[in-house]
């Protein structure tokens, strides 16, 4: 197994590039990196959308939410394949096509935990602010989203590890990254495929649980930072 | 946007047929998994409560790797890792029922047994150690008192996130597609590629699956309410 590392660490980590694209497990680093900050906000507008007392915002996103809740990733990766070269009207790459299916996947997860974080929240918060005159926007903005997304870190921060989990099925579709990298090797040896899955698993298992460790500790540094939310 | 809906291309060269096989392969898969996922997860769930130091760390790690790997690369690690190690003589016995199937099915199962493992211990921690202690003091072993007294009010205690689990496993064997399982998804890519009717095939295959996974979270909200109500009636 050391010596499928040594020999072909280097597609493993970044894939074919400089000569080709970005690969390997740089490739899953960075995806699931920019799918989750661009999920973020949708994230906290689909959340809004969710407590909203309005009509035209509460269904939309409830919708959206109980799509992604019902439905598989692979066929929210399939209908982008299918939709964006529609909608945008050129082909686009197969990490395009990743990236947004799961910015709508992670958007709808971190909305759900954005929402509980809102609701922990003591309702007292929405009404002081409202009662010193500021609107339900404002006490939103100032107050109420301020306090829920610093509760809220941890979740999301393991809402991260989730992402970098799910970009593996870029597989699927030919994204080049980690799992990819690795079926790459499997086939350029082919007679050591469990050592190559072997080496593969462990790669996330590793890179994760360093990951769960981070969040562990932002944990730890946070406690008592602020009031939590009785 | 020019593209003209044709749903009744999706009827002829026996596509239907393929659809309901794919659709029946998943609902089997989910099923049998199903079954490995919260009986394994059980078994992990009472050897934890037992806190034998060896055995703890072992499940730790188990629920660890399971937890931590993509299930994508739980399922190429069965299919082509474990297959390839495998004896002759079983790889023939297996190949009867189809190694994409039962790999992948264990695959799935084994890995949400360790997420159902965790939520059925959060649940039996959350019951009063008066439980245990009253049923051991009326003479039940300590095996009897898990599943008489224990693990009954842990399953109704952990109703929520194990509807989850079940949904979420039902929703991961779309996964056995990357192996060439022709599941529901794989079904569906299957007709998508012969006739290019690609909105019509995927919005079926979309329905079939938001219908089960609403019947799913239907089904759990009841259980979860009757048996609130049981609990209250006591």
């Amino acid at each position: 197994m050391l010596e499928i590392l040594s020999d072909n660490w280097l597609l493993l980590l970044v894939g074919q590039w400089p000569e080709g694209p970005m690969g390997g497990l740089v490739a899953t680093i960075g995806l699931a990196l920019v799918s989750l900050a661009l999920a973020f906000p949708l994230g906290v507008l689909l959340a809004l959308g969710r407590i909203s007392s309005h009509k035209i915002f509460y269904w939309p996103a409830t919708v959206v939410v109980y799509l992604v809740r019902g439905l598989p990733l692979i066929m929210f990766i399939f209908w982008a394949y299918f939709f964006l070269p529609l909608v945008i009207g050129t082909s686009v790459s197969g990490v395009v096509t990743m990236a947004a299916a799961l910015i709508l996947y992670e958007g709808a997860y971190l909305s759900e935990i954005i929402r509980s974080g809102i609701q922990a929240l003591p309702a007292g918060q929405m009404e002081a602010g409202r009662s010193l005159g500021l609107s339900h926007m404002q006490t939103m903005r100032k107050i109420v989203l301020p306090q829920a997304l610093h509760n809220t870190i941890p979740s999301i921060l393991s809402q991260f590890i989730s992402t970098v989990k799910e970009t593996s099925l870029g597989f699927v579709i030919s994204v080049h990254e980690l799992t990819f990298a690795a079926s790459q090797v499997n086939n350029i040896l082919l007679t050591k495929p469990f050592e190559v899955f072997a080496l593969l698993a462990l790669t996330y298992f590793v890179l994760n649980l360093i990951l769960t460790g981070v969040v562990k500790l932002v944990e730890i540094r946070m406690n008592g930072t602020r009031p939590v939310a009785a | 946007m020019n593209y003209t809906l044709d749903f009744g291309a999706l009827l002829s060269n026996g596509y239907p047929t393929l659809i309901w096989g794919g659709l029946l392969t998943t609902l089997k898969m989910t099923v049998i998994a199903w079954v490995l996922a919260f009986a394994l997860g059980s078994v992990l769930a009472v050897l934890r409560m037992l806190n034998i130091r060896a055995l703890n760390y072992l499940i730790v790690v188990y629920v660890a790797f399971h937890r931590n790997v993509p299930m994508l690369v739980h399922i190429l690690l069965w299919y082509f890792g474990v297959a390839a190690i495998m004896p002759v003589a079983l790889d023939d016995v297996i190949n009867v029922v189809g190694g994409e199937f039962f790999y992948a099915t264990i695959a799935v199962g084994l890995v949400t047994a360790a997420y159902v493992s965790e939520d059925l211990r959060s649940a039996i921690r959350a019951i009063p150690r008066g439980q245990m202690e009253a049923s051991r003091s009326l003479g039940l072993s300590y095996l009897r008192t898990m599943r008489k007294v224990i693990l009954p009010q842990a399953f109704k205690i952990s109703i929520p996130p194990l509807t989850n689990q079940t949904l979420l496993l039902f929703k991961n064997t779309s996964l056995a597609m990357a192996i060439g399982l022709i599941e529901l998804t794989g079904a569906g890519r299957e007709i998508e590629s012969a006739t290019f009717k690609t909105f019509e095939i995927y919005t079926v295959v979309t329905v079939l699956y938001l219908v089960i996974s609403l019947l799913l979270m239907l089904l759990g909200a009841y259980l979860s309410k009757r048996v609130t109500y049981v609990t209250k009636a006591r």
